[in-house]
C-alpha cells in the first residue's frame, strides 16, 4: 500500500500543528508568583477542604449527635469534593472549561520554559509523562513503607508493634494507595511520554484532559489519605459493604479517593485511546503499531469502559454514608452483594489494567536485546484484545464462596480459565522471540526476563484459584495475596522498572548507572521471591488474609517472609540512590539511541522537541525488522529527503 | 542446500534437548509431588471435602509443574546458550521465518486450549460430585449429599431430630468478632462451641447478624461467606476425629485477625450425649432466644446491637416476613 502518496504528509501536519498564537499569557502560565501552579493548588485545595468541611457541618446541624462530632461523613464528603475542585481552580485545570462556559474565549496554554513547568498544568505530553513518573513513585513509595509496616506487625503472631485499629489501617491504606498507583504505573508515565512519540504524532487527541488526568491523580494521593485523622478505615482495599456502611467518615475518603483517580483513570484512557486511534501517522496502520501501543490500547478501553462502574459504586456508598441511602444496606431494601458485584465488575477488568501494559513493555523491548523480531506480533496483538475482552466476563471468580447463586460457578471457572489462553500468548511471544536469540542481558532485559519469571508463577497460581473445589481452600488467604503480588509486583511492577531503565535515556537524556541498576535488579527479584513464595505456603496452612494474629507454627514462615521483604524495600532504596545518582548527582549524558532500538520514539531529536517530529513521519513498516538482510526502511522522517530515512536493520544503526 | 539442512538439523536439537530436559524434570518433580508433598497438602483428609479437594488441587499441581519446568527450562536453555557475552553465538536471523511460525503457534494454541478446557471440565465435575466442595452454595444449593433437602427442611419445625447416619444441620452465625452455633434438630441450643459428629454430612448454614465474615474450618475443608440477612449453605462429610479451627476469612473490622475459635469432631455417641446435656443445659436461654430461622435481622433497636429481647421487641425473625419483623420498642 502506498500510504504516503494517499495521504500526503502536508494536510496531516497541518492538523496537529500547534494552537495559533493567543490574545494573551494565561494564569497558568504567567511568570512568577501571580501564576498558577502546584503552590497555589495547594492553598485553594486546603481552603477548599475548610469550606467544605464547615458546610458539612452546617447542613448537618439539626442532626446535633453528628454535626461538629469528629464523626462527621457530610463533613468529610463536602471537604474533599470542595478541596479537589479547589485544586483543580487553583492548578488551572478548570480555566478553560470555564471560560468557555461564560461565553468567553479561553486562554491558550503556552509553553513555560524551565523547571517550574513540572509544577504546572502543562499539555506537553512529555512533561505530563515525566511528571507522572514522579506521581507514581510517590505512590509506590508510600504505599511500599505501609507494606513494611504490615510485616514488621506479622514478625510476631500476636498483636505488638501496632493496635489492631492502627494494622487495619495501614493494611487498608496499603491495598488502596497500591492499587490506584497500579492502574496508572506505566499507562501514566510511557504511555503519555511515548505513545505519541511511536505512533508518529505531535501530541495528545486531548492535552487539556491530559493534563487534568495528572493532576487528579495526584488529588487522589490527598484524598485517600485524609483518612488518617479519622482514623482511617477498616475495610482494606475492596471496601466491602455492610462494613463500609458501618465505618467511619474515613471511609468516604476511600470511596470519594477511587471515584476522583477513577475520573482521571477515564480521562486518561479516553485520551489515549482517542490518540492512538486518531493520531497515527500516516502509514502507521493497525498491523505496524508497535506491540506496547497495542497493549496501551487495550488498557486504555478497559480503563474507559470499566472504571465507571467503580465510579458509581463510590458515589452510591457516599450517598449511603451521608444522606442514608440504602444502596448496600440489606435491612433496609438494599443489598451487601451489589457492591460485591459492582466492585468486582470494575475490579476484575481492572487487574488486567494492572497486566496488559507489562505485557506490552516486554514485548516491545524483547526484540531489542535479542536483535530478533517480535515472534508472533498478531498473536500478541489478539491476545491483549482477547484478554481485555474475556476480562468483562470473570468478576463472579472473587464471590465463588460468598453464597451468590451457585450455578453460575461453572461458567465463571470455564471463562477465568479461559483467560488464561490468551494471556498465555505472551509466553509463546517472548519465548518465540528468545529462540535462537542473541541476548544483551542490560538492566531492561534482565527486568523483562523477571516478568516472565514471575508472571508465570502468578498465572498458573490464578488457575488454582479459579478451580472452585480448590478455591475453597485458597479463598480469602496468603495464597490469594501472593498470588496477585506476583502478577502485579512481579509482572506490572517489574515490567516497568524495565520500561524506565529502557526509556530513561530518552526521556532525561542521561543514562542510569549500569552496577546499581544490576544490583537493583538482583535484589529486587531475589527478594522478591522470597517475600512472596512463602506466601502461598502461609496460605495453604490457613492464615486468612488481613489478619494482626496468626497460629503459631507459621511464624517461622512469616519471619523469613518479613525479613525478605525489608531487604525487598532495600532494593527500592537502591533504586533511588540509582535514580539520585543517576539524573542529579553525577549525570551521564545518554547517547541518541543507547539500547540500537528500531523503534520511532529514538528517531526523534534529543531532547525530543516540544511537537515531537519536524514532519509528521511516513511509516514504511513495523520497527521490528532486527537483523533482517535488506529490510525496508521504518519511516520517512522527511528530514532532508531520502536520504535520512532510518534503517530499519539492526546492524547498520551503529 | 547444505547449510539449510544442517540449520534445520540444528534447530529440531536444540527444541529435541529442551524437550527431553522438561520431559525428564517434569517426569521427576510430578513423582516426587504426588508421592511425597500431594498426601501432606492442606486441608487434609479430616472431610470428603478435604480429601477430594487436596487431590484436586493435587493433579492441578501435577498438571502446573510441567509447565513451570517447561518454561523455566527453555529460558535457562536460552540464556545458556544464546546470550551475547557467549564467543561463538551465532548473529541472530531476522526475516519472516523468525516472525512467525505457523506450526508453533497452532501447537501453543491447541495444546493450552485443550489444558484449559479439561481443567474447567475437571473442576466442574468435581463441583458437581463434591455437592459444591465444601463452599457456601447460597440459600438454595444445587448440589446437595441424600438427605440434605429432607434435614433442612425439617430443621425450622419443631419435629426437627438427629439420629446417627442423618444429615446434622449446623447454623453458624457469625457477628463482630465471633462464631456462635445453633442446633435446630436439638431444640435449637446456641452455643459457642462446635462439636461435629464423625462419619455424618454435615449442612452449615452461615449467616452473619452485622458485616460480612467468612467461615472457615480449616481443616474440614469449609469455606463460606456469613452475610447478614443471607443464608449460605455448605456441606461436608466428617471422616476423621480431631480438633479443627475455625478462623474468619472475609475482614470484617478490626478485630477480624483475632476471630477464631476451634471445633472438635467426636464420636456420634458423644455428640449425642454431649448435645442432648448441652440442650437441657440451655433450656433457659433457649426459650429466651427467638425461633430458630435461616436468618435474623436487626429489631427496631439493630444499630445499638440490640438483637436479643427486651420484653417488648421480637429481634430475631426470618426474611421471608419481610414487614412485619420489626415491632418498635
Amino acid at each position: 500500500m502506498t500510504i504516503s502518496a494517499e495521504r500526503p504528509t502536508k494536510s496531516v501536519a497541518s492538523s496537529t500543528s500547534p494552537p495559533s498564537p493567543h490574545q494573551g499569557v494565561s494564569w497558568t502560565q504567567r511568570p512568577g508568583w501571580l501564576s498558577q501552579h502546584m503552590g497555589t493548588a495547594i492553598i485553594a485545595a486546603v481552603l477548599g477542604y475548610a469550606f467544605g468541611h464547615w458546610l458539612g457541618n452546617y447542613v448537618t446541624s439539626g442532626y446535633p449527635y453528628i454535626a461538629n462530632s469528629g464523626q462527621n461523613s457530610s463533613a468529610n464528603a463536602l471537604a474533599l469534593i470542595f478541596a479537589v475542585v479547589g485544586w483543580l481552580l487553583g492548578i488551572g485545570a478548570l480555566n478553560y472549561p470555564l471560560a468557555k462556559l461564560v461565553g468567553k474565549e479561553a486562554d491558550h496554554e503556552t509553553s513555560v520554559e524551565g523547571w517550574s513547568k513540572y509544577f504546572r498544568y502543562t499539555l506537553d505530553h512529555k512533561v505530563v509523562g515525566l511528571q507522572y513518573v514522579v506521581g507514581v513513585l510517590l505512590f509506590l513509595f508510600t504505599g511500599g513503607l505501609l507494606a513494611m509496616a504490615i510485616r514488621t506487625e506479622l514478625l510476631s503472631p500476636t498483636t505488638h508493634v501496632f493496635g489492631p485499629g492502627t494494622y487495619i489501617e495501614i493494611v487498608s491504606e496499603h491495598g488502596t494507595i497500591m492499587m490506584m498507583m497500579a492502574t496508572s504505573i506505566i499507562l501514566g508515565p510511557l504511555g503519555n511520554y511515548f505513545v505519541p512519540l511511536m505512533i508518529g504524532s505531535r501530541r495528545m487527541a486531548f492535552p487539556r484532559i491530559e493534563a487534568f488526568s495528572f493532576w487528579i491523580f495526584i488529588a487522589g494521593y490527598g484524598v485517600i489519605f485524609s483518612a488518617l485523622p479519622y482514623g482511617g478505615f477498616p475495610t482494606g482495599w475492596t471496601g466491602y459493604a455492610p462494613l463500609q456502611t458501618q465505618a467511619g467518615p474515613g471511609m468516604i475518603s476511600y470511596l470519594l479517593g477511587f471515584a476522583v483517580i477513577g475520573l482521571g483513570m477515564m480521562a486518561a484512557g479516553f485520551n489515549i485511546a482517542a490518540t492512538i486511534i486518531n493520531f497515527r501517522a500516516p502509514g502507521m496502520t493497525w498491523s505496524r503499531v508497535p506491540i506496547f501501543v497495542w497493549a496501551i490500547l487495550s488498557t486504555a478501553a478497559l480503563l474507559t469502559l470499566a472504571t465507571p462502574t467503580l465510579f458509581a459504586a463510590g458515589l452510591f456508598g457516599v450517598l449511603d454514608k451521608t444522606v442514608q441511602t440504602a444502596f448496600y444496606v440489606t435491612e433496609h431494601g438494599g443489598s451487601s452483594y451489589l457492591w460485591e458485584n459492582l466492585f468486582w465488575f470494575f475490579g476484575h477488568p481492572e487487574v488486567y489494567i494492572m497486566a496488559l501494559p507489562g505485557f506490552g513493555i516486554v514485548a516491545e523491548i524483547l526484540p531489542v536485546f535479542t536483535r530478533k523480531p517480535l515472534f508472533a506480533y498478531k498473536v500478541a496483538a489478539a491476545g491483549m484484545i482477547g484478554v481485555a475482552l474475556l476480562s468483562f466476563f470473570v468478576w463472579q471468580h472473587h464471590l465463588f464462596q460468598s453464597g451468590i447463586n451457585p450455578d453460575m460457578r461453572p461458567l465463571f471457572m470455564l471463562t477465568t480459565e479461559l483467560i488464561s489462553i490468551p494471556t498465555g500468548f505472551i509466553f509463546l511471544v517472548g519465548m518465540g522471540t528468545l529462540y535462537k536469540a542473541k541476548i544483551r542481558f542490560e538492566v531492561p532485559m534482565l527486568f523483562a526476563m523477571a516478568v516472565f519469571f514471575n508472571f508465570l508463577i502468578g498465572g498458573v497460581t490464578g488457575v488454582f484459584l479459579s478451580d472452585v473445589p480448590v478455591n475453597v481452600t485458597v479463598h480469602g488467604g496468603f495464597f490469594v495475596l501472593s498470588h496477585f503480588h506476583y502478577t502485579i509486583m512481579g509482572g506490572l511492577l517489574f515490567a516497568f522498572m524495565a520500561g524506565l531503565y529502557y526509556w530513561l535515556p530518552k526521556m532525561t537524556g542521561r543514562m542510569m548507572n549500569k552496577k546499581l541498576g544490576q544490583w537493583h535488579f538482583w535484589t529486587m527479584f531475589v527478594f522478591f521471591n522470597l517475600t512472596f513464595f512463602p506466601m502461598f505456603i502461609i496460605g495453604l496452612l490457613g492464615q486468612p488474609r488481613r489478619v494482626f494474629t496468626y497460629a503459631k507454627n507459621l511464624q517461622m514462615l512469616n519471619d523469613f517472609s518479613s525479613i525478605s521483604a525489608f531487604l525487598l524495600g532495600f532494593s527500592f532504596l537502591i533504586f533511588f540512590a540509582n535514580l539520585m545518582w543517576s539524573m542529579y548527582i553525577k549525570p551521564v549524558k545518554a547517547p541518541a539511541n543507547p539500547w540500537d532500538s528500531l523503534g520511532l520514539e529514538w528517531q526523534t531529536a534529543n531532547p525530543v522537541p516540544v511537537y515531537n517530529f519536524e514532519r509528521i513521519p511516513v511509516i514504511m513498516t513495523d520497527p521490528y525488522h532486527y537483523s533482517e538482510v535488506g529490510a525496508p526502511a521504518l519511516a520517512d522522517l522527511g528530514v532532508g529527503g531520502s536520504g535520512d530515512r532510518v534503517s530499519s536493520s539492526g546492524k547498520s544503526d551503529k | 542446500m547444505m547449510s539449510t539442512e544442517n540449520s534445520m538439523k540444528n534447530e529440531s536439537n536444540h527444541l529435541r534437548r529442551i524437550l527431553v530436559i522438561t520431559l525428564v524434570l517434569s517426569i521427576a518433580a510430578d513423582l516426587l509431588y504426588w508421592f511425597l508433598v500431594g498426601p501432606h497438602v492442606p486441608p487434609g483428609t479430616m472431610t470428603t471435602s478435604a480429601h477430594d479437594d487436596q487431590i484436586d488441587f493435587n493433579i492441578l499441581m501435577v498438571i502446573a509443574l510441567p509447565v513451570l519446568i517447561g518454561v523455566w527450562v527453555f529460558m535457562g536453555y536460552t540464556i545458556a546458550n544464546w546470550s551475547s557475552k557467549r564467543a561463538n553465538v551465532a548473529e541472530p536471523k531476522g526475516g519472516p521465518a523468525a516472525r512467525s511460525n505457523m506450526k508453533a503457534q497452532v501447537l501453543w494454541i491447541t495444546i493450552t486450549t485443550v489444558v484449559v478446557l479439561f481443567l474447567a471440565g475437571f473442576g466442574i465435575v468435581e463441583l458437581i460430585i463434591g455437592n459444591g466442595s465444601g463452599g457456601g452454595e447460597g440459600p438454595n444449593p444445587v448440589w446437595e449429599p441424600a438427605g440434605a433437602a429432607q434435614a433442612e427442611t425439617a430443621a425450622l419445625t419443631s419435629a426437627a431430630s438427629w439420629a446417627p447416619g442423618k444429615v446434622l444441620v449446623v447454623q453458624v452465625i457469625a457477628q463482630q468478632w465471633k462464631f456462635t452455633y445453633r442446633y435446630p434438630q436439638f431444640g435449637g441450643f446456641e452455643t459457642q462451641q462446635l462439636i461435629l459428629p464423625n462419619n455424618t454430612t454435615i449442612a452449615f448454614n452461615v449467616t452473619s447478624l452485622d458485616v460480612i465474615h467468612s467461615f472457615w474450618a480449616y481443616q474440614l475443608e469449609v469455606k463460606a461467606d456469613a452475610n447478614p440477612q443471607e443464608n449460605n449453605v455448605a456441606f461436608t462429610t466428617t471422616k476423621q476425629l480431631g480438633n479443627f479451627t475455625v478462623r474468619c476469612s472475609e475482614l470484617c473490622g478490626i478485630w477480624h485477625g483475632a476471630m477464631f475459635d476451634y471445633g472438635k469432631v467426636e464420636t456420634p455417641t458423644n455428640f449425642s450425649s454431649w448435645a442432648a446435656t448441652t440442650e437441657s443445659a440451655n433450656a433457659a436461654n433457649t426459650a429466651d432466644l427467638p425461633a430458630f430461622a435461616w436468618t435474623y435481622v436487626p429489631d427496631a433497636n439493630g444499630a445499638a446491637g440490640g438483637f436479643y429481647p427486651d420484653g417488648t421487641v421480637t429481634p430475631y425473625s426470618s426474611v421471608e416476613v419481610y414487614g412485619a419483623k420489626q415491632a418498635a420498642s
